[in-house]
């Protein structure tokens, strides 16, 4: 009885210190700095201000829901829903099949498939601000510029690109489908690697077509990663920030302003001081949207996985 | 700002195997006949129709063409423009130097846009987040993995947690940090600090170098210990050199998403001197001659482009292994 309580030692600082409790806190230092000051923090600090009026000058003061509220009766908040959401739809219509396809028909290749994948990477490779502002260039509206002296060769008269605000949305899309394509590619390329060659065998000692085969064999054994492609693809165009930034700003008269780039010009670009609470509120309010619709997401799909 | 909304890591994936799985590939490749590995949709009976071997030759030159002109082609026409006369680019810029070529573009790239200076930034900047990446989450990785304290489960968790938050929710409250951090006194802003230091919170480098740690034979920490090894030396000199493909995959991971990232350094680094590429090229543009400016454009991707050249095998498969352990 009294062995029992012996060998049990009390727990007192020195012998948490003996057995390496105080080693294994200096290892953890690093990171519960790092993440504590620069995520955990402002983490609740974006709740916390999504509540309040913050102007750095005056003490910040709580205002319920006003910066939602301030938020949601914005006309331009509006427009950004609805840019961003035909933003996402051109990017899904042009840019989710095109890798698919390419990885596909670029696995059969035998002899080509190293040189065809640095080909297709290297727009990836390049830095993503140079390559939008490559294609600024591209996309010069005069007759001389590039593709539109490239349309002339077709006899297509010269469109207007990025300076008009029917045809700045679809040209932003194609850009960030020319930049990411290549690195999508890749993943599949990886993923139909690890296909089963067996299950190619068996499909054609039952007699399965090229076209069964891809049907029947080959995109059902990409099923989850071309889930997880999908929902990744549209959390990151609803976060799209680069291309309206760099190509229009926005404009024209606010066709290109996307969710972010509301959240980044009521915090940093306002004449009036930085509206942080309708800044924060509106990241939350995109941060929800975007948990609610992964959750849905993933609810359903597994149940389509498990069929 | 680097995408964090990787929204799930299934938390029984054991992330290590890609690495090791591609390793046995490569070997297995190196052993066993191409054609016996290299099995796809594709078949040896299929291959021996005539039908559907000119078609995938058709479809082949189709895609290797289509390829060369959305990948090869405008790099090179921005390679062409970087040594052309401005008025030929603008008056006619398909043609190859109908007037001439103008390597003073390049020159003065260098000598008046001082390109190199911000080269040499973006350098730092990458290194800088590369080394603060590797510090926090290896440190971490081990201290959770392997020393596995009590309240290790709660830090794991909280961890865990900031990957479902997407990156845009910290902007503003990440920015007044930087700007009145805690303890120190003065602002971050224009000082690479501002960059390295938020880099370091990356829950998935955490959480991928954790992964790896926990697989590891612990029969071997355990011998080390016996040897005499302390907390330090196991992990320097038993733990580390075991981790080398995980820590290279963090690397790329790493210094990828600190040479491609915009938003942040755009916003916390309004000073030129130690401004990076993708936050000076923008500025630049309208108060600089085109041809210049597109041999700015050109010298910053030439040398990327060069080490992806060399490097190509390591990044495709890496960009593969992305794809996996995201997957």
């Amino acid at each position: 009885m009294t062995t029992a309580a012996s060998r049990t030692p009390r727990r007192t600082p020195l012998t948490w210190v003996r057995r390496g409790g105080l080693s294994t806190l200096v290892f953890l230092l690093p990171m519960l700095i790092v993440f504590g000051v620069f995520s955990w923090t402002p983490i609740v600090e974006s709740v916390v201000m999504s509540f309040q009026h913050t102007n750095l000058v005056t003490t910040p003061e709580f205002v319920g829901w006003a910066n939602f509220a301030a938020v949601l009766a914005d006309p331009t908040f509006w427009i950004a829903v609805r840019n961003t959401a035909y933003f996402a739809v051109l990017a899904l219509i042009f840019g989710y099949p095109l890798p698919l396809i390419a990885a596909v028909l670029l696995s059969e290749t035998r002899r080509m498939r190293g040189v065809y994948s640095v080909l297709a990477y290297l727009p990836v490779i390049i830095l993503p601000v140079v390559a939008v502002l490559l294609w600024k260039v591209f996309y010069d509206a005069s007759p001389n510029g590039v593709f539109n002296t490239i349309l002339g060769w077709f006899g297509i008269p010269p469109q207007p690109w990025i300076q008009d605000a029917t045809t700045a949305m679809p040209s932003l899309v194609l850009q960030a489908t020319w930049a990411g394509a290549g690195a999508t590619v890749i993943i599949y390329l990886a993923a139909l690697r690890s296909v089963p060659p067996e299950l190619y065998d068996a499909a054609e000692v039952d007699g399965a077509s090229i076209w069964q085969k891809v049907w029947h064999v080959t995109l059902p054994q990409l099923r989850g990663i071309l889930f997880i492609t999908l929902i990744l693809q549209i959390t990151a165009t609803a976060q799209v920030f680069l291309q309206p930034f760099l190509f229009t700003g926005g404009g024209p008269n606010n066709a290109t302003t996307t969710i972010l780039l509301l959240i980044y010009q009521y915090a940093f670009q306002n004449s009036l001081g930085g509206a942080y609470g309708k800044a924060t509120a509106l990241s939350l309010m995109l941060a929800v949207f975007l948990a609610v619709l992964s959750i849905v997401y993933f609810r359903i799909t597994r149940r389509w996985s498990t069929e | 700002m680097e995408h964090r909304v990787t929204t799930t890591i299934p938390a029984d994936l054991p992330l290590q195997e890609p690495v090791q799985a591609e390793r046995i590939r490569r070997r297995a490749r190196s052993v066993r006949t191409r054609d016996a590995e290299d099995r796809g949709i594709l078949g040896i009976a299929d291959r021996r129709r005539t039908g559907v071997r000119t078609g995938s030759t058709v479809i082949n030159v189709l895609l290797g063409a289509a390829l060369v002109v959305t990948g090869l082609l405008p790099l090179l026409w921005l390679a062409k423009s970087a040594i052309t006369p401005t008025q030929d680019t603008l008056m006619m810029p398909l043609r190859l130097f109908p007037n001439g070529v103008a390597w003073s573009n390049l020159e003065r790239a260098w000598n008046d846009v001082h390109i190199q200076n911000f080269f040499w930034n973006t350098i730092v900047m990458a290194a800088g987040s590369w080394a603060v990446q590797m510090v926090v989450a290896t440190t971490a990785g081990y201290a959770l993995a392997v020393l596995r304290p009590a309240y290790g489960r709660v830090l794991t968790g909280l961890v865990l947690a900031t990957l479902f938050v997407p990156a845009v929710v910290l902007l503003v409250p990440l920015y007044l940090t930087v700007l009145h951090p805690p303890l120190i006194g003065h602002s971050l802003i224009n000082t690479f600090w501002a960059v390295w230091l938020p880099a370091g919170a990356s829950a998935f480098n955490v959480l991928l170098v954790m992964r790896f740690f926990e697989s590891l034979p612990r029969e071997v920490f355990e011998a080390a210990r016996t040897d005499g090894a302390g907390t330090f030396r196991l992990f320097w000199s038993v733990v580390l050199p075991m981790s080398k493909p995980i820590l290279g995959v963090v690397s790329i991971f790493a210094i990828n998403a600190a040479w491609a990232d915009f938003l942040w350094p755009n916003l916390v680094l309004t000073d030129i001197a130690i401004q990076p590429l993708s936050v000076r090229l923008p500025q630049i543009q309208s108060s600089t001659d085109l041809g210049v400016y597109l041999a700015s454009l050109t010298i910053a991707t030439v040398i990327p482009v060069a080490i992806f050249l060399v490097f190509q095998r390591t990044f495709l498969s890496g960009a593969g292994l992305g794809g996996a352990v995201k997957g």
